[in-house]
């Protein structure tokens, strides 16, 4: 399974890097302002151009994929998140698909049985593993915030409290930080063993929970096991939300792997599948109301195309025309 | 039923039931896709396009060929064709571009195509169908992507990659079932659009797509009836309607200052069973007294150049609105088919709009404005009729139909390209007394193909059409055994035409009809003489001569 070797070896390799950097180096500096700053750079202008790549690139036609009732007769039942008659429920149906995963609740699993007959099972643990990643992932980010600030905001502290709500280890375990495990351990064996996913998974696709899963991996054991001095990381922290240069106090070597990984992804998201954080929001599928027979969408490059006109067939067919009875224009 | 182009019913069941509960079929552990050979074999591959039907249409590279050639005669420099073609499109169509870039290959609409639920093959997973092009344009329009070439599942645009997207993107009809699955929003059918676009360009093509194309830019529809034989056919109809009714129905043909243009696919007009559904348009009509005509050169509701291409959908499609304005008419009333309204209401106002020439549509006999089709100004025939049924304005006899035990199809199009799902339920529950729901992953926005659209119809296409009707055809066995349904209804021309073999194939017994010969059954006409038949000539239950005193 060279497909799924090489990501983790190439996980590992990376890892490597600050390792060795840090270890045999001393390129602290490179490791704890350089890079960081290069990664973010790449991350916004990356990102920026993919979304303006993607957006001046026309919507010729109105292509919702409707799935629910359109507004039609006064006394149909319409579906408004399915079938939105107007962008303001186009919006509400992106957002559910942002937040909630929608469409993904959707799932089925088709099997074959006697007969033979098709039988559809519900199976929402793509959706719920899908689910769980994400949500961890973006409470995990935020919570990371109060490396960032000297006091921490409102939100962000109410979220960190809510993550800990379990109060059962020292320091107090964070429910995200199992989730988030749970979940990339989940996607990677569902790729594994199921045949259709082992056939059409590419190394692209593993690649990406490996780094998570390191990138988690790393940062667990450093707050539960070896308990890294969390005092030069925050200071760290502020030196790059000032955009400064400040050169870091020592802090452990795996810091430094979790970070660097860190960077690695974030560099990596624009050119990946990982941009479907963005283009989610632009596909005309979705992001259109059905509304192309109310109201005139526009395509700006609509070509003019010479179409065989009714002049055209009746000269063709006027004798046959007048024989069967049928009205002409010209006698 | 025997055919070289498809295996025997009892073969392809043994084939299941050997699988089962597998859907997947062959071995390919350790094997990537991209090794998976492409074979060309028969009743997988549909005719090309004959020579004189490319030159008719100023189409590329018109040569006699057959997919099971080792060499395909491809244009020379047909690769920079293929790649400036692509790059043009990726700038035209944001669609493209974003799905191009957005996969995360999550697999979720790997077991929702009917193509992969009946073939098992795995390109036929949409995932799969997509990345058939995702890795060439990885290749050639992503640096990064290039670099990481085995990595990322990158790979060069030759001959063999050409066969494998002519045999797969013809083993897509555009249903879009897996784009309501996709959590991206990831439409297959836009991507089988463009790629049949591009496949065009070089001359690689399908003739039961390109013959009707022709044909209806030629003489209006796409079975290439000339006008004076249209007339004639459906003046038949008036007979066969005038013997079995009584009554005389009186239809008009390109008739200036009507106030409403009807059109509907020419399968209507020409083939059965979609002529009594025609019939039953007719009936409908004359009971309420509608103020209509029909035109012999806008004679084709649906548009097989949205197979081939967004300029020729266009091209097909301008007949609307031209014949529309010369006739001076106030609206265009649209009959039972599928893709058909996937064009009119997601594209026909965008391409051949705006329609200022016509009237927002109303009613003539309810006064209900139909508001959704303000702008394109078509109304379609569920709609009206259901508002018509709404209204109190139908004198109908449901139990005319008690002879049939119904179920309802819906159409891909219709379904996932426009949202119509109750009008069409609400007229039969009106016509019928007997109407079963197939089960829900199967119908509304979750159903199946016919396993024959958009252009697959063909004769010699046979073995992949029962296999991709198959999981249709399973749900309504499933009504069939659970409550007998033996009518299986449709609001689509080219269901109409594929539905009927697939049923004599998984299903015997089982007969399909159109909405509105239902309708049209139902109809209690004003000076008719007593009904025992249906439209189709066969006994009604329950009005025969002996039940008389009923």
């Amino acid at each position: 399974m060279m497909k799924v070797l090489k990501p983790l070896i190439a996980v590992i390799v990376l890892a490597l890097i600050p390792y060795v950097g840090i270890t045999y180096g001393k390129l602290d500096f490179v490791f704890a302002i350089v890079i960081p700053y290069a990664s973010a750079a790449i991350l916004v202008l990356g990102m920026l151009f993919r979304l303006i790549d993607w957006i001046r690139r026309p919507v010729p036609f109105r292509i919702p994929t409707t799935c629910g009732q359109e507004k039609s007769l006064d006394w149909v039942k319409t579906n408004p998140l399915e079938s939105p008659s107007n962008p303001f429920m186009a919006a509400v149906r992106v957002l559910s698909e942002v937040f909630l995963f929608r469409s993904l609740f959707r799932n089925t699993k088709a099997e074959l049985h006697g007969g033979p007959k098709l039988v559809y099972g519900s199976y929402k643990w793509l959706w719920l593993g899908g689910l769980a990643f994400h949500w961890s992932m973006l409470v995990i980010v935020i919570r990371h915030a109060r490396f960032f600030f000297e006091t921490l905001p409102l939100p962000v502290e109410l979220i960190e409290m809510g993550d800990r709500f379990l109060d059962v280890t020292v320091p107090a375990f964070y429910l995200t930080d199992a989730l988030a495990l749970a979940a990339i351990t989940f996607l990677v064996l569902r790729r594994l063993s199921d045949e259709k996913m082992r056939l059409l998974s590419l190394s692209t696709d593993y690649f990406p929970l490996f780094l998570f899963g390191a990138i988690a991996a790393i940062g667990i054991s450093m707050r539960y096991v070896t308990k890294v001095n969390v005092m030069p990381v925050k200071a760290l922290a502020l030196t790059l939300a000032k955009f400064g240069f400040d050169a870091p106090e020592p802090i452990g070597v795996l810091f430094y792997v979790h970070l660097f990984l860190v960077c690695v992804l974030l560099a990596y998201i624009p050119f990946s599948k990982l941009v479907h954080m963005g283009g989610i929001f632009l596909s005309p599928t979705r992001n259109l109301p059905n509304d192309s027979r109310a109201k005139r969408h526009k395509n700006p490059w609509n070509p003019d195309i010479k179409f065989r006109t009714y002049a055209e067939y009746e000269d063709e067919f006027r004798e046959k025309m007048k024989k069967a009875g049928l009205p002409v224009e010209k006698q | 039923m025997s055919n070289k182009y498809a295996l025997k019913p009892d073969e392809l069941k043994k084939e299941f039931e050997q699988k089962k509960p597998r859907i997947p079929k062959g071995e390919f552990a350790g094997k990537d896709w991209w090794d998976l050979p492409v074979e060309f074999r028969d009743g997988n591959w549909c005719f090309p396009a004959k020579p004189e039907v490319l030159d008719e249409l100023h189409f590329a590279n018109p040569r006699k060929w057959a997919a099971t050639d080792k060499d395909w005669q491809l244009p020379a420099g047909w690769e920079k064709t293929i790649r400036d073609g692509m790059k043009d499109r990726l700038k035209r169509f944001r669609s493209f571009k974003v799905f191009m870039d957005s996969c995360v290959r999550c697999g979720a609409c790997a077991d929702k195509c009917h193509f992969f639920l009946g073939t098992g093959d795995p390109k036929n997973m949409p995932v799969l169908r997509a990345e058939l092009v995702r890795s060439v344009y990885r290749n050639d329009f992503t640096t990064f992507a290039k670099i990481l070439k085995n990595f990322s599942g990158s790979r060069t645009l030759t001959a063999d990659v050409i066969k494998e997207w002519h045999m797969y993107f013809h083993q897509c009809t555009e249903c879009r079932r897996c784009s309501v699955f996709c959590p991206m929003g990831i439409d297959t059918a836009e991507i089988t659009m463009m790629v049949r676009e591009l496949l065009n360009l070089i001359g690689v093509n399908n003739n039961w797509i390109l013959a009707p194309v022709a044909n209806c830019n030629r003489t209006g529809n796409h079975l290439g009836i000339e006008p004076h034989t249209f007339e004639q056919n459906i003046m038949s109809m008036v007979d066969d309607i005038e013997e079995l009714t009584g009554v005389t129905v009186n239809p008009t043909f390109n008739r200036k200052g009507a106030e409403i243009l009807f059109i509907t696919p020419s399968g209507d007009v020409f083939g059965d069973p979609g002529v009594y559904t025609m019939m039953g348009y007719l009936l409908l009509f004359h009971h309420i007294g509608l103020d209509y005509t029909i035109s012999t050169y806008a004679s084709e509701g649906g548009n097989f150049g949205m197979f081939t291409s967004n300029e020729m959908m266009k091209k097909i499609n301008a007949k609307m609105y031209h014949e529309a304005k010369r006739l001076g008419v106030k609206w265009i009333l649209g009959g039972e088919c599928g893709h058909m309204w996937r064009v009119v209401h997601q594209y026909m106002n965008t391409m051949n709009g705006p329609a200022d020439f016509l009237k927002e549509p109303v009613s003539p006999i309810t006064g209900t404005k139909f508001t959704n089709a303000k702008a394109t100004k078509m109304v379609h025939i569920a709609e009206f009729t259901a508002d018509l049924i709404k209204h109190g304005k139908l004198k109908l006899d449901p139990k005319r139909n008690d002879h049939l035990r119904t179920t309802f199809h819906d159409s891909c199009n219709v379904a996932r390209g426009m949202g119509m799902f109750e009008e069409p339920r609400y007229v039969l529950n009106n016509v019928c007394n007997v109407f079963h729901e197939m089960p829900e992953n199967t119908i509304k926005e979750q159903t199946f193909c016919c396993g024959s659209g958009s252009g697959l119809n063909a004769e010699e296409f046979m073995d992949i059409r029962m296999r991709g009707g198959f999981p249709r055809a399973s749900a309504v066995a499933h009504v069939r055994e659970k409550h007998k349904v033996d009518s299986l209804v449709t609001i689509c021309a080219i269901d109409r035409a594929s539905l009927p073999p697939l049923m004599r194939y998984w299903n015997p017994g089982v007969t399909v009809y159109g909405l509105h010969e239902l309708v049209g059954n139902a109809l209690v006409m004003k000076g008719e003489k007593k009904r025992t038949e249906d439209l189709r000539e066969n006994p009604m239950a329950g009005f025969g001569e002996d039940d008389d005193d009923e």
